[in-house]
């Protein structure tokens, strides 16, 4: 079989390149002047810590609401020095979940070693991921986070309900990246003047904080333009209000 | 050898001065593997999801697997029949699951390597993503992903031939999408005697009226029904209504007013077939067809600018002999071999 035999060649190499990896890893010298830096997200409402289905929270405005589910995309992550040189992670993309902890948390790898003093990534899939088909990880389809009908990415799902709602529902739906409803948001979230100083020994840790409120600032759950299932205004708006905010650095673990 | 070779030839060129072209064309492994030299360049590249018998059948497996609905009996084949080059003969519009009814008419399915966007809005833009909403939609096939995948690794056979093309295990989203579309990507069509007359092959015979025809399309058609593939991929509203509250076509994806009522200019190949027409299946006949760009045309506001006469008047003139002609072309554009390619049937004998 032509296959198996390509199969086995391809593994021969596989097996090579992992081999590969690991003298890296080990030698200490040229090769590794890199390192690793963790990110932790934690959803919250307001100073609270986002609890699914139990808590229940209140706008700005004064309308109340629940959230049963959260989830959003977390790609394109780049690193800047202070000298201006920036890192970009290649093939960065996260689906952060609030029902999954372990979503929460994770590890961007191979990080040149320097100081870094700021942040920025997409809320949201680069255009080019969402028509790039059949992708697996964080963008396999099969997370719920897929719009099959009109081809595209979800960025972010929040449901839950709301007495205020005249559906008694929160259905926030965003995503959309054409022209004239690109809800493709980029965000640098402040270090507030700290550096995080990546080295082959040392992991330091950034620790976000997610405002859901600052989804619906401006916003009634009484208005019928308070629910998005597909791209289009509404979802714009949420967009804009959550580019303008929800990420915040609460801490940095230097480690 | 060296003797033998020749006389092989020399064989082969008897062989093809007796038959149709069509019959020499060297038989590929994989349909729609060579791509026609009248097409111009594919959208979904064949390096893209290089094709190989063994996926490409798994795929076919795939499209015509009803198992993947629901209720287990709606496959992709069900509404998509390749005696009429994967349109849905004589529904206007389909049924999926349970008997409910769909709101659009089904569009053959051929030539998909070469399209940007699909369906009559362009809402899906990858031929390997496009096969979810189908699988989704409450009125077609009402599955989840979740649970075709579960259905796939549950049978032992799929198990089989999964690993044997993927080696690894469970069968994932992408290896379903991207066997599926190694099947979908293959349907070309492009051997009719239309293709045979512009790439002046054996068999490329046009009659007066077929001639006549094609003159007339060019210049009263082809603007959007442009290239070998007979479509230009565009939206257009083409004056079938005044106002579009049942259908929004274009617009729905893209949110935009401008696009109230513009639906996907559909390719042509095969259209003899592929009836009934337009994206609600509302034309029986493609003489219906020519009646209406004829006289059937209705104002709106976003009503294709080609279709505004200089004189104010709307639609196509076209004479009852016109007519007769262009409907002789049209007849021009059936590809047989595509529609009796045996590899690309649901019983494989």
């Amino acid at each position: 079989m032509l296959f198996s035999r390509f199969s086995a060649l391809f593994l021969a190499l596989a097996i090579t390149a992992i081999s590969l990896t690991g003298c890296d890893k080990d030698d200490s010298s040229p090769a590794s002047n890199t390192g690793e830096l963790d990110i932790e997200i934690e959803n919250v409402v307001g100073t609270t810590p986002l609890a699914l289905n139990t808590g229940t929270y209140t706008t700005e405005a004064g309308d109340h609401f629940t959230v049963t589910k959260f989830n959003y995309y977390i790609s394109n992550i780049k690193l800047k020095k202070a000298d201006g040189t920036e890192f970009v992670q290649p093939d960065s993309y996260y689906l952060v979940k609030e029902s999954d902890a372990t979503s929460h948390h994770f590890t961007i790898p191979d990080v040149p070693i320097g100081d870094y003093t700021s942040i920025n990534f997409t809320i949201g899939v680069d255009s080019l991921h969402n028509v790039s088909g059949a992708q697996r990880g964080a963008l396999d389809p099969s997370n719920d986070m897929f719009w099959s009908w009109n081809s595209g990415y979800i960025f972010l799902k929040l449901e839950g309900t709301s007495p205020d709602s005249p559906s008694k529902a929160l259905v926030f739906h965003i995503g959309g990246f054409m022209k004239p409803y690109n809800t493709i948001r980029t965000v640098s979230p402040s270090f507030n003047g700290k550096t995080v100083m990546v080295r082959t020994d040392h992991t330091p840790e950034i620790h976000f904080h997610a405002d859901v409120l600052k989804m619906f600032t401006g916003m009634r759950f009484a208005d019928a333009s308070s629910t998005s299932h597909s791209a289009g205004a509404n979802a714009v708006r949420v967009a804009d209000n959550y580019a303008a905010g929800m990420f915040s650095v609460d801490h940095i673990h230097a480690n | 050898m060296v003797e033998i070779l020749p006389a092989i030839v020399l064989a082969g060129l008897l062989a093809a001065g007796c038959q149709p072209d069509s019959d020499v064309r060297p038989t590929e492994a994989v349909p729609g593997t060579v791509l026609p030299n009248n097409f111009p360049a594919p959208v979904y590249t064949l390096e893209t999801n290089a094709p190989t018998r063994e996926v490409f059948e798994l795929g076919r497996t795939l499209f015509y697997d009803p198992r993947l609905s629901r209720t287990g009996d709606v496959s992709c084949g069900s509404c998509h029949q390749q005696f009429v080059a994967f349109a849905h003969a004589d529904h206007r519009v389909s049924h999926g699951v349970d008997g409910l009814l769909g709101t659009r008419n089904a569009p053959a399915l051929q030539n998909l390597r070469w399209k940007r966007n699909f369906f009559w809005d362009g809402g899906p833009q990858n031929l390997e993503t496009l096969p979810l909403a189908p699988l989704t939609n409450p009125v077609e096939m009402d599955e989840t992903l979740e649970n075709a995948l579960r259905k796939l690794n549950a049978d032992p056979d799929y198990q089989r031939r999964f690993q044997q093309v993927y080696g690894a295990s469970p069968i994932d989203s992408y290896q379903f999408l991207r066997a599926l579309a190694q099947f979908t990507a293959s349907l070309t069509s492009a051997n009719s005697r239309y293709d045979h007359y512009v790439r002046q092959e054996a068999g490329g015979q046009f009659s007066d009226a077929e001639q006549r025809g094609r003159l007339l399309f060019v210049q009263k058609c082809a603007a959007c029904h442009a290239t070998d593939l007979f479509s230009d991929d565009s939206f257009r509203n083409n004056g079938l209504d005044r106002s579009f509250a049942a259908d929004s076509g274009r617009a729905h994806i893209t949110g935009l007013s401008t696009d109230l009522g513009r639906f996907k200019v559909p390719s042509l190949r095969n259209v003899a077939l592929t009836g009934p027409y337009m994206h609600d299946g509302r034309f029986q006949t493609l003489k219906h067809v020519l009646d209406h760009y004829a006289n059937g045309v209705v104002d709106s506001p976003t009503l294709d600018p080609l279709l505004r006469q200089p004189d104010g008047r709307l639609g196509i003139s076209l004479t009852k002999p016109e007519k007769t002609d262009l409907l002789a072309f049209l007849a021009t554009l059936t590809d047989e071999q595509f529609i009796k390619d045996k590899r690309l049937a649901e019983r494989q004998q």
